[in-house]
């Protein structure tokens, strides 16, 4: 998708040819996968994006019908556990993927900024669950709050928000942190389909490491390409089929 | 206690307070203990089991 001629003086052309090159749509949906991606390991990452999608969801229905609902009524206490137990694969999963991306070492071949905006989603993670519990609107949040705001004075941050302000925290976990949550979000995601899916450790040479297109398919199930040293450049053609 | 909680408190208290293990300076509960080994359960599986549709 190249511009006519003097398209280039126009700021949309210009952002939207950097980002078909930086995320050609093959790279962003793709249709086939590197063979070693056929481990139950690379399951948990987008068991987590499921997860997420679920606390969202269950979430947003909350924020519709509000505490009295939601402490209530059978549907309301329904979708209010959905979204707790949500959350709690949300963690489980996250932090399984989190395990299996550490000892492989995920940040080879230029994928540091995914690891960093996965480690930085992780901690945004644990304070956006935090928010939740501390807006349940029952004794349990009350203890949780009352409780955490010793433990946030003591490290000194406790001057920049106030657990114990159920408005604050509100709009933290309904507003604030979903948002920059999503934004991680997305900026890892499109990282790892830029990127790829990083190599297991016995595809590739060691003179190799920083380049990580030679990884050859091990299994008929493959076909993204792996990262390579320039992350925009063309697809290495050696792989196989779904 | 109404519906689905009814029946599951049969099978697994719901109304004591949660017991927590201590060791030294460590202290967790039974509860999170539990999720833990979990976590790591299904990790160390997914590591060792055949996915569907992978050969040799």
């Amino acid at each position: 998708m190249s511009p006519r001629s003097g398209d280039e003086r126009m700021w949309t052309a210009r952002l939207r040819n950097k980002a078909v090159a930086g995320f050609p749509p093959e790279r962003l949906l793709p249709d086939r996968q590197p063979a070693y991606v056929a481990s139950w390991i690379y399951v948990f990452g987008v068991a987590t994006l499921a997860a997420l999608v679920v606390v969202l969801v269950t979430g947003a229905v909350l924020a519709i019908e509000g505490p009295q609902w939601w402490h209530v009524s059978t549907a309301g206490r329904f979708v209010n556990s959905l979204h707790l137990w949500s959350v709690e694969l949300f963690f489980f999963t996250m932090v399984i993927h989190l395990w299996g991306k550490f000892l492989m070492a995920a940040w080879r071949g230029r994928r540091a900024m995914t690891w960093v905006t996965g480690a930085i989603a992780f901690l945004g993670s644990i304070g956006t669950a935090f928010t939740g519990y501390a807006i349940q609107s029952n004794f349990d949040s009350q203890w949780i709050t009352t409780q955490a705001k010793d433990g946030l004075n003591s490290v000194g941050i406790g001057a920049f928000f106030n657990v114990l302000d159920y408005g604050q925290m509100l709009l933290f976990h309904v507003i604030l942190l979903p948002f920059v949550l999503g934004l991680l979000v997305v900026w890892h995601v499109l990282l790892v389909r830029r990127h790829g899916v990083v190599p297991p450790f016995a595809d590739i040479e060691p003179s190799k490491e920083a380049d990580t297109s030679t990884a050859e398919p091990t299994t008929p199930l493959a076909a993204e390409e792996p990262a390579t040293e320039e992350p925009a450049a063309e697809p290495a053609p050696t792989e196989v089929m779904t | 206690m109404t519906g689905p909680t009814k029946y599951l408190s049969g099978v697994v208290p719901m109304d004591p307070p949660g017991t927590f293990l201590h060791w030294g300076v460590i202290q967790i509960s039974v509860a999170n203990l539990i999720v833990i080994v979990l976590m790591i359960a299904v990790f160390v599986a997914a590591l060792v089991l055949p996915f569907p549709g992978r050969k040799k």
